[in-house]
C-alpha cells in the first residue's frame, strides 16, 4: 500500500501533468477573480474566502479523473486487483496520493494567495486550517466519482455532474469558517463539522469506492 | 368560469400552465416510450417465433 | 409464498399490467378533482390572495420529489442486497419522474415567491436543498444513460444513489447551518395538536386530494416505466440473439 502510494507520487511528480496543473489552475483563478470583480479591497475581503474555496474545489475536480483513469487504460488497475492487497487499500492509497499532490500544495499556497485577496490574518488561518481539513474529503469524493465513471468514454462532464453535489457540504462548512473568521467571529463549529465530514468520507468512501472498482473491473 | 385571480393572475396561471405542461410532458414521454418498446418487442418476438 | 415473488419479472409484468389501469385511473381522478377543486372552488387567502392556489401544485410536487428519492434509495438497496432486477429498474424509472417533480416544485415556488417575497429566487435552505436534489437526480440519470452494460449500470447507480442519499441529508443540514431561511415551515401535518398554525380546512381537503393524486400518478408512472425497461431489456436480449444468428 505504501509502495503504491510512493509509485503514484513519483508518477505525478515526474509526468508533471497532474501535480503542477491543479496548482497553476488555483493560481489563475485567484488572479482572475479580482480582475473580473474589481480591485476594491473591501469587496475582495468579503468574497476572498469563497474564491479560495471555489478555486481549490475546481482545481481538485480538474485532476480527479486521472486518479484511476490512466491506470485503468494501461491495465495497471487490473494488476492491482490481483495484488495481495484489498481494493479498499488501493482506493485509499490512490486518494491519499491525489491529496498529497493537490490538496496539500493547495493548502500551503492558500495563505499566500489569501494575501493577494486582502484577507485579514484570522481569515488566512481559518482558510488554511479549513483547506487542510477539508481537501482530504474532496480527494476521497473525487476518487469515488473517478471510479464510478471509469467505464465511460469521455466521462469528464459526467464526473463533474456526479461529484459537484457531493462537494456541497464541504464547501459550505469550509467557506463558512473562513467567512466567520473574516468577521472576527468564532469559527470553531464549522471547522469541527469540516473535520467530521472528512472523517466520515474516510470511513465510507474506501468501501463504496472499492465496491465500484470491483464492479468496473468485472 | 375562470375564477377572478385578482392581481396575481399572471403568476397563478403561469405556474399552473408550466406545472401541468411539465406533468403532461412527463406522462407523454413515458406512455410513448412504453408503446414504442412494446411494439418493437412484439415484432421481435414474432421474428423469433417465425 | 414470499413477498419477493412479486419481484419476479414475469410475476411483476402480470400484476402490474392488471394494476396499472386502476392506479392510473385513480391518479387521474384524484389529480383532476384536487386541482379543479383547488383552482376553481377555493377562496383566496386574506394575505396571499389568489397565489395560495399554487400550493395545490407546489406542495404535492415537492412531496413527490422527496418520495421519489426515497423510492430510488430503497430500490437501489434491494438491488444491491437481493439482486432483483425489477427493483433496479424501478429505481431507474423513478429518477426522471422525481427530477420533473423537483423542477415543478422549483418553478411553481418561484412563481409564488415573486409576488410574496418579492423575488423569484432566494438562497434559502429549502430552495437550495431542492436545487441540490435536482442536481443529484440529473447525475443519477446521466450515469444510467452513460453505461452500456445493464447490470454494471444498475450496480454503479445503486452505489451512487446510496452515497448520494447520505450526502443529500448531509447537504440538507449543511445548508440549514449556512443560512436560516425565508421559507415557512411545513404546514401540512396530518395529526398535529397545534391547529391554529396549520393550514385551514378549506385549503386542506383539496390539497390532500391533490397530494394523493400526485402520489398515485408517481406510482403509475413508476410501474409503467419499469414495465418499459423490462421490455426494453428483453428486446435487447432478442436483438443480441438475432445478431448472433
Amino acid at each position: 500500500m505504501i509502495a503504491l502510494l510512493l509509485r503514484d507520487l513519483k508518477l505525478a511528480v515526474r509526468s508533471g501533468g497532474g501535480f503542477g496543473l491543479a496548482l497553476v489552475f488555483f493560481l489563475i483563478v485567484v488572479t482572475l477573480a479580482p480582475l473580473a470583480i474589481g480591485s476594491d479591497t473591501t469587496t475582495l475581503t468579503a468574497i476572498g474566502p469563497g474564491i479560495l474555496w471555489l478555486g481549490a474545489l475546481l482545481a481538485c475536480l480538474l485532476s480527479v479523473d486521472r486518479i484511476f483513469g490512466l491506470d485503468f487504460e494501461d491495465g495497471s488497475l487490473d494488476v492491482l486487483a490481483t495484488a495481495p492487497i484489498p481494493q479498499e487499500s488501493v482506493f485509499l492509497a490512490k486518494s491519499a496520493a491525489h491529496w498529497m499532490t493537490t490538496g496539500l500544495p493547495l493548502t500551503l499556497m492558500a495563505p499566500v494567495l489569501g494575501l493577494l485577496l486582502n484577507l485579514p490574518a484570522p481569515a488566512l488561518l481559518a482558510v488554511t486550517i479549513g483547506l487542510a481539513l477539508g481537501t482530504p474529503a474532496l480527494s476521497l469524493i473525487g476518487a469515488f466519482g473517478g471510479a464510478l465513471t471509469l467505464g465511460v468514454k469521455r466521462g469528464g462532464l459526467l464526473l463533474s455532474l456526479l461529484v459537484l453535489p457531493l462537494y456541497i457540504p464541504t464547501l459550505i462548512f469550509g467557506a463558512e469558517a473562513a467567512r466567520r473568521a473574516a468577521h472576527d467571529l468564532p469559527y470553531q463549529t464549522p471547522i469541527v463539522f469540516l473535520a467530521a465530514i472528512t472523517l466520515f468520507a474516510a470511513a465510507i468512501f474506501p468501501f463504496a469506492g472499492a465496491a465500484v472498482l470491483r464492479i468496473n473491473l468485472r | 368560469m375562470i375564477p377572478d385571480l385578482g392581481k396575481y393572475t399572471f403568476e397563478v396561471s403561469m405556474s399552473y400552465g408550466i406545472g401541468l405542461a411539465l406533468l403532461a410532458g412527463l406522462v407523454a414521454v413515458y406512455v410513448i416510450r412504453a408503446r414504442q418498446v412494446k411494439k418493437q418487442l412484439i415484432a421481435a418476438e414474432a421474428r423469433k417465433d417465425a | 409464498m414470499s413477498i419477493w415473488e412479486f419481484a419476479n419479472p414475469r410475476q411483476f409484468m402480470g400484476w402490474s399490467g392488471r394494476a396499472l389501469p386502476w392506479v392510473a385511473g385513480l391518479a387521474g381522478l384524484c389529480l383532476s378533482a384536487g386541482l379543479i377543486w383547488g383552482f376553481f372552488f377555493t377562496p383566496d387567502d386574506f394575505r396571499q390572495g389568489s397565489t395560495v392556489k399554487i400550493i395545490y401544485l407546489h406542495v404535492p410536487a415537492a412531496f413527490s420529489a422527496i418520495n421519489g428519492y426515497l423510492i430510488m434509495f430503497i430500490g437501489s438497496l434491494i438491488w444491491l442486497i437481493r439482486r432483483h432486477h425489477v427493483s433496479a429498474l424501478a429505481a431507474r424509472a423513478a429518477a426522471p419522474i422525481g427530477a420533473t417533480m423537483t423542477l415543478i416544485a422549483l418553478i411553481t415556488g418561484a412563481f409564488w415567491g415573486q409576488p410574496m417575497w418579492g423575488t423569484w429566487w432566494v438562497w434559502d435552505p429549502r430552495l437550495t436543498s431542492f436545487l441540490i436534489l435536482f442536481l443529484f437526480y440529473l447525475g443519477y440519470i446521466a450515469l444510467w444513460a452513460a453505461i452500456d452494460d445493464p447490470d454494471t449500470a444498475a450496480d454503479l447507480t445503486s452505489v451512487l444513489a446510496i452515497v448520494g442519499s447520505v450526502f443529500a441529508i448531509l447537504s440538507r443540514y449543511a445548508v440549514l447551518f449556512w443560512n436560516q431561511g425565508l421559507h415557512q415551515g411545513t404546514t401540512v401535518t396530518v395529526a398535529d395538536g397545534a391547529q391554529q398554525d396549520n393550514i385551514a380546512n378549506v385549503f386542506f381537503y383539496p390539497l390532500i386530494l391533490s397530494m394523493a393524486g400526485f402520489s398515485l400518478l408517481f406510482i403509475s408512472l413508476v410501474l409503467l416505466g419499469t414495465r418499459t425497461h423490462i421490455r426494453a431489456r428483453r428486446l435487447r436480449v432478442l436483438f443480441q440473439k438475432e445478431m448472433r444468428t
